[in-house]
């Protein structure tokens, strides 16, 4: 392939050098190491998944907010309940547009919250008790509920409360699933430990432990099952997906997180393949089931009409005929509708520049999307919380000289958009204001900005739109800050 | 009838598990109570036992357990947990779980901060005494050592090696809270085990540690014997000798003005010293070899 260059890579060197040249020499010496101009080669490294500097603006979460805000709050037919003081439960609640069907209160929690509200007398006490009796209350209250997901507040972990004896406990006593994540937020660099723990419970306590017959004696597996994990579901992007499966004759036996009926995901040991989209939250899950069951894995990405293509293709590599010429035909008869989606927009698009800092592994997701199919440019990008491995999946997909950043410091990032001026930012919530207000078009790429979803087909076309409406409606042009008014009448 | 002290003084004793922290301090209020001394001595430990010579019987109502009957400590009134003991001595303690679960520093810290909001720290008050257990395991049981709280720490400790070991490593928590605050070492309350030259040796470490032994308690039984009867000796046989010794120290402690920054004593000062006084033997043949090599330095 040609070599692609979309930023020069010395001047690019230099923006790096003089952007951390105002830090103490030791911060420096630190930051320089997360910092790298990109060499598709992957010559150019960053470190990553090591904990932040002091004194330092960063993006990143907690091991608890990884675990129930991105994974386990997700999961349907369990009741997720906070084991600690009343704060972490209640503003994680709610915070992601997560989609499910079903009927909230008898099998879809996923809209509530409840939390064991710790009071100092459990610090001392202990609050084994309590969790105990807020589980009675709670199957009492929703006896349809599958089980329940107990989530530790770092208190819990600190006094060493045993959530996981109680758990073993109250499952003798009422049947129900309940799974223990002692996902304490002192633990961990980011909030990628705590995906890390939801996956090993989802194993240890729920596919390991139970049988899909022991739920639904007539089933049985299929040759096309499969378990599809790690869409993003902001607005239900899964269900996108599943569509296209289904149009393919696959099976999904198993999913997560868009729609994840829990009471399927013992059958996740007996399907064929184990299909992961954010490899960074779910990957490990997948991983184990190649391990303990010899089910391989694949990681896909549905973001973007080419590497939507490209991900059914190689699917369909793992089984017959069938699946293969199903895919074809779906490709023929969808190529049209993308080739007029990129008419429309690819020339409003081509060749402005992006930045992007998102999460752990959407970046690269994202960034493909925005270049094979709407000809942008990805001049920077980086991780919260990515691991050496999400980078080493980046460097070869980016052009010479972008900025890669890991875990960017507000200041860094604040700098690199100064010197840069892209033409569209996509990153978080925590971002968005500050960049609009230095007037550059901004799309939120955690929650798609209240709009999506933004996988597969049609996922496709809302995104190429928005990215438009960005770029171009961009009324930022128009808006002057009063200070700046101008004197003449 | 002593006259009223000046300002309130507050005291801590500290020292290795059962080494008799409890029964010293206890008689030794007893002792100060019976001079005429306004005391109240603050149980913090979990066990709840450091009042029970004093009052003649376990407390029941201790601050963390009726704050969680109650709901929260917010709920309980002062008089609540307040007792009143032998010689009018004021008695409280902290309470906490069970061994194995929950956080009893946590309940040290809860109960003295609902002590010090509640005024139990009255005017009259000539002594208190803080009778904590164990080592300072954790921040809660550094409590009593922070700034505005205790300010004289007494080590209760024998001429045996690992009492030894605990008091230097009380020596070295007071050092840390004693650069920030006014926490002083007031001395070695050597309670004996009739090891052999008990009393020259914890002289010298008191001398080391910069402070001075402020009593030496010989061992009795009679101690033993009211203890069975849920009394201090003071009360129990008050001719008694031991009962003069305990006064002894209290007299001494009245009067201490010796209160200092510790200086504690490394590994192997400690052991010098233990070799000088023949508690241990330097070269001692058929010494076992560190297990690991990352263990030879």
């Amino acid at each position: 392939m040609e070599k692609r260059q979309v930023l020069d890579p010395t001047f690019a060197a230099k923006l790096i050098e003089d952007t951390l040249s105002v830090y103490p020499e030791k911060t420096r010496k630190e930051r320089a190491k997360h910092l790298a101009v990109n060499d598709p080669s992957g010559k150019n490294k960053v470190i990553s998944n090591v904990k932040c500097r002091p004194g330092v603006i960063s993006s990143r979460g907690c091991t608890y907010a990884g675990c129930k805000g991105v994974l386990v709050g997700q999961i349907k037919g369990m009741i997720p309940i906070s084991h600690g003081p009343v704060g972490c439960g209640h503003y994680s609640w709610s915070t992601r547009r997560n989609y499910a069907t079903g009927k909230r209160g008898l099998n879809n929690f996923v809209t509530f919250h409840f939390t064991t509200f710790y009071q100092e007398r459990d610090v001392v006490y202990g609050g084994d008790k309590k969790l105990d009796k807020a589980l009675d209350e709670l199957f009492e209250l929703f006896p349809l509920a599958q089980g329940a997901s107990v989530l530790s507040e770092c208190p819990v972990g600190l006094i060493g409360d045993d959530i996981g004896s109680v758990a073993r406990k109250k499952e003798k006593e009422t049947g129900k699933w309940i799974v223990p994540y002692n996902c304490e937020g002192f633990r961990g660099v980011s909030q990628s430990l705590g995906h890390h723990i939801a996956n090993d419970m989802w194993r240890d306590w729920i596919v390991e432990r139970y049988e899909p017959k022991d739920l639904d004696p007539d089933w049985e597996p299929g040759p096309y099952d499969v378990v599809y994990i790690g869409d993003y579901n902001i607005g239900g992007d899964g269900w996108e997906v599943l569509k296209i499966f289904k149009a393919i004759g696959l099976n999904v036996v198993a999913r997560f997180p868009t729609d994840p009926n829990v009471w399927d995901w013992p059958k996740a040991k007996y399907a064929k393949l184990t299909i992961v989209h954010c490899a960074r939250s779910t990957q490990y899950f997948a991983k184990s089931m190649e391990k303990k069951y010899g089910i391989p894995y694949y990681e896909s990405n549905f973001i973007g009409a080419t590497d939507t293509f490209e991900s059914l293709r190689a699917i369909a590599e793992f089984f017959d005929d069938k699946i293969k010429e199903n895919v074809e035909k779906f490709i023929e008869k969808w190529t049209p509708f993308v080739e007029k989606v990129k008419e429309e927009y690819r020339p409003r698009l081509e060749g402005k520049k992006v930045m992007l800092y998102v999460g752990g592994l959407r970046p690269r997701h994202v960034a493909e999307a925005l270049e094979k199919d709407l000809g942008m440019v990805v001049i920077g990008t980086g991780y919260e919380f990515a691991h050496d491995d999400d980078y080493e999946k980046t460097y070869p997909k980016l052009g010479e000289g972008a900025l890669i950043y890991d875990d960017v410091t507000q200041y860094e990032l604040d700098r690199f958009v100064e010197a840069l001026k892209p033409d569209l930012i996509g990153s978080g919530v925590k971002e968005k204001y500050v960049f609009q207000k230095m007037g550059i078009p901004f799309r939120q790429m955690h929650s798609w900005d209240y709009s999506g979803p933004y996988h597969g087909i049609l996922g496709f076309l809302r995104l190429a739109r928005d990215m438009d409406m960005a770029v171009n409606g961009a009324p930022w042009k128009y808006v002057k800050a009063p200070w700046k008014k101008e004197t003449e009448v | 009838m002593p006259t009223k002290l000046e300002r309130m003084r507050q005291c801590a004793t500290y020292g290795k598990g059962g080494i008799g922290k409890s029964t010293t301090t206890q008689n030794t209020v007893a002792a100060l109570g019976e001079m005429g001394y306004h005391c109240m001595i603050v149980g913090c430990d979990p066990k709840a036992d450091s009042t029970r010579l004093i009052l003649h019987a376990k407390a029941q109502a201790t601050v963390m357990d009726l704050a969680r009957e109650a709901g929260s400590v917010e709920d309980l009134e002062l008089e609540d947990v307040l007792l009143t003991g032998v010689f009018g001595i004021k008695c409280v303690e902290s309470g906490g779980p069970e061994p194995g679960v929950g956080c009893a520093g946590r309940g040290v810290i809860t109960a003295i901060n609902f002590l010090e909001e509640e005024g139990a720290y009255t005017e009259d008050l000539d002594f208190v005494f803080y009778d904590v257990l164990g080592d300072v395991v954790c921040g809660g049981f550094a409590m009593p050592i922070r700034e505005g709280k205790a300010e004289e720490i007494y080590i209760v400790t024998s001429g045996e090696m690992m009492a030894m070991y605990a008091a230097n490593n009380i020596s070295k928590g007071i050092l840390k809270y004693a650069r920030t605050g006014g926490v002083r070492l007031g001395g070695l309350i050597c309670n004996s085990r009739k090891v052999d030259r008990e009393d020259e040796l914890i002289s010298a470490l008191a001398e080391k540690l910069g402070t001075q032994m402020i009593h030496f308690l010989p061992r009795d039984n009679i101690v033993q014997h009211a203890e069975l009867r849920r009394m201090t000796v003071i009360e129990y046989a008050p001719e008694s000798k031991q009962a003069n010794e305990y006064r002894t120290l209290a007299k001494k402690i009245v009067e201490n003005e010796k209160l200092v920054i510790p200086t504690p004593l490394t590994v192997d000062e400690l052991e010098e010293l233990l070799i000088e006084y023949g508690i241990m033997e330097a070269d001692v043949e058929g010494a076992a070899e560190p297990t690991d090599p990352k263990l030879k330095q």
